[in-house]
């Protein structure tokens, strides 16, 4: 660390802010080739795969080979495979995923109307599992081996090995329909009530639909970002820096607070943004264990009936959009850590 | 030959006595064998006709009883022989899923790690690929595309869960090449088989070990969640078991032996599992055994 005259330090920014402007062209350009693989993917895997959607879509209902014919049309399977994928990537680069079988609407439009409710659950339940999480690993990593950092990871070893569905599943029995002397205190199904109030009245009436679901996402979810955060500041203790601050006559606690946390919190929330996809997967089982009108549960709906236009649409827009965050993660972590950028 | 053998057993006596210190690990292994061994004499003392619907002999959703310890289902079959019925499906896919995983990530990583280069760097653009896909909606779109029996549910969890061993057999396998004997190896005509197969695939062998422990762990979780989620076989696993609890509204109506038993046995088979790997893991990373 030498204290640069700022003429220099002018002339070392300019090369740097070229080697992240191509960096992130690279990241981009990678994400929008991945995209393209999962549009390739998926076409392949909804018409090779052995499994025929018309046979499936008819199967329980009555249909004569006619009506098979003409949903085949329909779907455009009457073409030749070659056909068909040129038609499937010009459409989905449209943005037109389809008309769902089971709805008779557009997928989009199935989508659009979900969506909603999806960013409202899973972005409360990741506030919260991302500040608890990062504030207990950091504690529970300040000082390994305390009794405060046994119990923090011995609750996240349990929390790791409780399937996401099972402790819904629980939550659902003893405190929606109630057990024993506990009554049933919050709603078992859905996001509002039928006779939901108006104004701020509603707002409650939401906000007690999504205790269960979000309490059981943010069990689920917080343990991994708590090991995380325990393990990064873990490799912080033993820096040199944190020993000079000590030095310095710092307290304890401020030197956790502001020298230590800060240097940990990035490959922390970094990683909280890798790893999307493993919360998008936990969506998707607690919208379906509490009947959560979100994307999840349109995806799920979409795999009981089975409807393979709805399962094929939402499975592009839920792939392409962890994608996508993957990317501005991997860009924006580049941007903040000037350790990566010289490396 | 003799020689290295010498030499394995003596590193095997040496690897079992640093894991017997670690008295998580040993608590899970015990666990682990022993359900192995319910699942697998289970057939001496049942058949598959305890899942049947229609041979259940005691009440619609009885509390536990003399006559069925821990209660029964909506057709009155006895819980406590379904768990140990299912216990053969559960335990079968979590092993073979992770067993999958484990050949195509070793495979693909000792590929990615050899051959430098464009197959190496193409192998790892796909590898990265199938990183950031969601495992579980992957998982789930496979099974219900090739439709639920206990090989298509095997090949979902496998195919979408090999990137991270990939990943890490590469980091070994590149650290295990920079060693000058490999390159003594070659220099005597050691081919590319040669060299991957002798070694460095029992170099990465104990982390491999380590890290399927960890898989079979959470091939067991995700099986359960495929099947709770509605796509799965018919055979019963403790999956579909949770998936008749729903489906037949235990929560509702308070018949939690239902959903308490079979989530329990799922919970404590997969910690008994992530216990032993990460006793492994220790064991076998020098790294990480001087952090802790």
């Amino acid at each position: 660390m030498t204290i640069a005259p700022p003429a220099a330090d002018a002339i070392a920014e300019e090369p740097a802010r070229r080697g992240l402007l191509r960096y992130a062209v690279s990241k981009v350009g990678g994400a929008l080739l991945s995209i393209a693989m999962v549009i390739v993917a998926t076409f392949f895997a909804f018409r090779l795969l052995p499994g025929d959607p018309v046979r499936a879509l008819a199967q329980g209902r009555n249909m004569t080979p006619e009506q098979l014919d003409l949903e085949r049309r329909r779907l455009g399977l009457d073409k030749s495979l070659p056909e068909q994928f040129l038609e499937f990537v010009g459409q989905t680069v449209r943005f037109d995923l389809g008309t769902s079988y089971e709805y008779k609407r557009p997928v989009l439009d199935l989508i659009g109307e979900r969506i909603g409710s999806t960013l409202l659950l899973t972005g409360t339940a990741l506030v919260m599992a991302v500040s608890l999480g990062i504030w207990q690993g950091a504690r529970a990593g300040w000082k390994p081996g305390s009794r405060f950092d046994k119990f923090s990871t011995g609750v996240s070893l349990v929390l790791w090995s409780v399937p996401t569905f099972w402790l819904g599943l629980l939550l659902l029995m003893v405190f929606a329909a109630g057990i024993g002397p506990i009554p049933g205190i919050f709603p078992t199904r859905g996001i509002e009530s039928v006779d939901a109030p108006d104004g701020f009245g509603y707002v409650l009436d939401v906000a007690k639909h999504m205790v269960l679901p979000c309490l059981t996402m943010v069990a689920v979810v917080y343990a991994q970002y708590l090991l995380v955060m325990r393990s990064s500041v873990l490799d912080e203790v033993g820096q040199d820096y944190v020993t000079t601050a000590r030095a310095k006559g710092l307290k304890d606690d401020e030197i956790r607070r502001r020298h230590a946390v800060p240097n940990a919190l990035l490959p922390t929330v970094t990683l909280v943004f890798m790893r999307i996809g493993f919360v998008v997967g936990g969506a998707v089982t607690v919208e379906a264990i509490f009947s959560w009108p979100g994307l999840g549960q349109l995806f799920y709906e979409a795999i009981r009936v089975p409807d393979f236009t709805l399962m094929q649409g939402t499975f592009l827009l839920i792939t392409v959009s962890v994608i996508v965050m993957n990317t501005l993660a991997d860009v924006i972590y580049h941007v903040l850590d000037p350790r990566v950028r010289s490396a | 030959m003799s020689i290295t053998w010498t030499r394995r057993r003596i590193a095997f006596r040496r690897f079992w006595a640093s894991f017997r210190t670690q008295r998580a690990g040993v608590i899970g292994l015990a666990i682990l064998l022993l359900a192995v061994l319910l699942a697998v004499i289970a057939p001496l003392f049942i058949d598959e006709g305890v899942t049947n619907v229609v041979s259940g002999t005691g009440e619609k959703l009885a509390p536990p009883s003399w006559d069925d310890p821990l209660g029964t289902d909506e057709s009155g079959r006895s819980v406590l022989l379904m768990i140990w019925w299912g216990s053969r499906t559960s335990l079968l896919i979590g092993f073979l899923a992770a067993l999958l995983s484990m050949v195509i990530g070793t495979v693909l990583g000792i590929a990615a790690g050899h051959f430098r280069g464009w197959i190496g760097a193409i192998v790892m653009r796909i590898t990265d690929w199938f990183l950031v896909l969601p495992s579980l909606v992957t998982a789930l779109v496979l099974a219900a595309i090739l439709g639920g029996s206990t090989v298509t549910i095997i090949a979902a969890i496998g195919v979408t869960s090999w990137p991270s061993t990939a990943r890490l057999i590469r980091a070994q396998t590149l650290a295990v090449e920079a060693r000058p004997y490999i390159e003594r190896s070659q220099a005597l005509g050691g081919g590319h088989w040669h060299i991957t197969t002798r070694h460095v695939l029992p170099n990465v062998a104990p982390l491999l070990l380590a890290s399927t422990t960890l898989e079979v762990a959470s091939a067991i979780v995700t099986e359960s969640t495929l099947a709770f989620l509605g796509v799965s076989a018919n055979k019963t696993s403790w999956g579909t078991m949770l998936r008749g609890s729903y489906d037949w509204g235990a929560a509702t109506s308070g018949a939690w032996w239902y959903i308490l038993v079979p989530g329990l046995c799922i919970v404590i088979v997969v910690m008994a599992f992530t216990l032993c790997g990460r006793a492994l893991e220790t064991v076998l990373n020098p790294r990480l055994r001087r952090a802790s």
